[in-house]
């Protein structure tokens, strides 16, 4: 319990290990956790740049994908008009075949008729004659009755 | 072990407070030794020999037994956080350099808070006041008859070995603290100091002499409050531990050589009645054997039986006891070191601030 050389000695060796402490602890443990600090933040600010990195991507696919749904869209509309119109060419173009076809077949008809008609009428003038003929037997002048049958027939 | 009478419970604790002392003895001092009185005829650097000598060495000694523990402990935080220093790097701390960072974030933690100068050496002034003196208090934790009995063993009959139970251990870290307060006071504010001393309570040139006695003993008053502080609670601390030592630890081993009689005999009054109850039950037994009711050997195992659960029961509260007092006590090393530490800082960031 006395005081003596021991309180200069416990002095000096305090002024040395606060000494070590600060020359040789103290910097290199603190550097080392500012630095893990600075470390740390960086990396939680590249992971919110990420965050945001990617919230824009997923922004814009999103954007890509409504435009491309939309470009879908028009052009299956599109191809939709396209096909009406076909139809709708295919259809006037056969109508218009069909008017022709009815035209020519009209136009065929009407000749057959005529022909009928006028191998009718020359059929009829032949039985007529010949009708005539058997009732008048060669009484008849055979040209004179031929132009009055002939205008007979054309009656017809 | 402790004395088992009053008379050698105080030398037991006179004993444990007994540094082991390196000095200088004057020409012509008297020593006592085993074959008488041997006068010196000049000054000799030497051991002493008990309390006495050691007083009588005055100034020119020193406490070998705090100066190397506390000299140990120092160098053992010094190496314990180099090591760690050595290995530090920024990726992801693992074992004894996590816990260093703990610690060394803790303490810069509380430097930020009361200190706000610039100055590079108050942090790792905490840090080293803090963990050393937390060291010197932790060596109170150890049994108290432990590491002096082992080295009574090699022939070092005194040994203290918590250096903070020795006021020059304190005070020397407090004045040291003290020399960095004036020297920092000073550096930063130059006359301001003075002017601090001299013109402070009472801003008048005839009040000088008042302030500068008021301001003095305030000033002074910081250093050692600061060393007694740390000091006394050590000292209480160890005290109540050789005090629990010598209530209990004293009649463990008497009581399982000899029964209740040793104690009766030779015993401390605050357990002489559990002795009492031990010292008759083996007297009954031995009574009941002379009757012829009991076997011999059935008196010598119950005999044994009786002697084994004195002795047991108390060393077993003395132990309960011991260790109740180091769980509380662990407490109170640290905050002591703390308070140390804080206080360090406080003073510190005193002598930094201008006026």
């Amino acid at each position: 319990m006395n005081i003596n050389l021991t309180l200069f000695g416990q002095m000096v060796t305090f002024a040395f290990f606060v000494w070590f402490c600060m020359k040789f602890v103290w910097p290199v443990i603190i550097e080392a956790m500012e630095e893990r600090q600075k470390k740390i933040a960086d990396g939680l600010d590249a992971a919110d740049r990420a965050m945001r990195d990617l919230e824009l991507a997923q922004n814009k696919a999103t954007d890509q994908m409504k435009e491309a749904k939309q470009e879908a869209a028009g052009i299956v509309d599109q191809a939709n008009k396209r096909a009406n119109q076909i139809v709708d060419e295919a259809k006037t173009q056969a109508r218009a075949e069909g008017d022709r076809l009815k035209v020519a077949a009209e136009a065929e008809i009407e000749q057959e008729v005529n022909r009928a008609k006028e191998e009718l009428r020359a059929t009829v003038a032949g039985l007529a004659l010949a009708g005539a003929e058997k009732v008048l037997e060669a009484s008849i002048d055979e040209k004179a009755n031929r132009a009055l049958v002939d205008k007979l027939a054309a009656q017809l | 072990m402790a004395g088992e009478n009053p008379a050698s419970t105080t030398e037991y604790i006179q004993h444990h407070l007994t540094n082991l002392v390196y000095g200088k003895l004057p020409a012509g001092y008297e020593r006592h030794t085993d074959q008488g009185v041997e006068v010196l005829q000049s000054d000799t650097w030497t051991m002493a020999h008990g309390g006495q000598e050691a007083a009588d060495m005055g100034f020119w000694a020193i406490h070998v037994d705090s100066m190397a523990w506390s000299i140990g402990l120092g160098s053992l935080f010094c190496w314990m956080f180099m090591r760690a220093a050595k290995k530090a790097h920024t990726g992801v701390p693992a074992g004894w350099l996590n816990f260093v960072e703990m610690v060394v974030e803790f303490i810069d933690g509380a430097v930020k808070d009361s200190f706000h100068g610039r100055n590079k050496m108050v942090a790792p002034l905490a840090l080293t006041i803090f963990v050393w003196i937390f060291l010197m208090n932790l060596m109170d934790l150890l049994p108290v008859d432990l590491i002096p009995s082992l080295l009574a063993l090699t022939g070092i009959h005194y040994q203290k070995i918590v250096p903070s139970t020795d006021p020059n251990i304190t005070l020397g870290m407090a004045l040291g603290v003290f020399v960095l307060m004036l020297y920092y006071s000073f550096k930063i504010k130059g006359t301001g100091f003075i002017k601090e001393l001299t013109m402070h309570p009472f801003n008048h040139w005839g009040f000088i002499p008042v302030n500068l006695f008021m301001e003095t003993v305030g000033l002074l008053a910081k250093p050692f409050s600061l060393g007694l502080r740390l000091f006394g609670n050590m000292y209480a601390g160890e005290m109540i531990f050789i005090l629990i030592a010598t209530m209990f630890a004293a009649g463990a081993g008497a009581g399982l050589v000899s029964g209740g009689l040793h104690a009766q005999l030779f015993g401390e009054q605050t357990s002489a009645y559990f002795w009492l109850v031990i010292f008759v039950l083996v007297c009954g037994v031995c009574w009941l054997n002379l009757k012829g009711k009991v076997s011999t050997g059935k008196t010598v195992l119950l005999s044994m039986a009786f002697m084994a659960i004195g002795g047991g029961v108390f060393a077993l509260g003395g132990g309960l006891m011991q260790w109740g007092w180091a769980v509380f006590h662990i407490l109170v090393i640290t905050l002591q070191a703390f308070i140390f530490m804080v206080l360090t800082v406080v003073y510190l960031s005193m002598a930094h601030e201008d006026h």
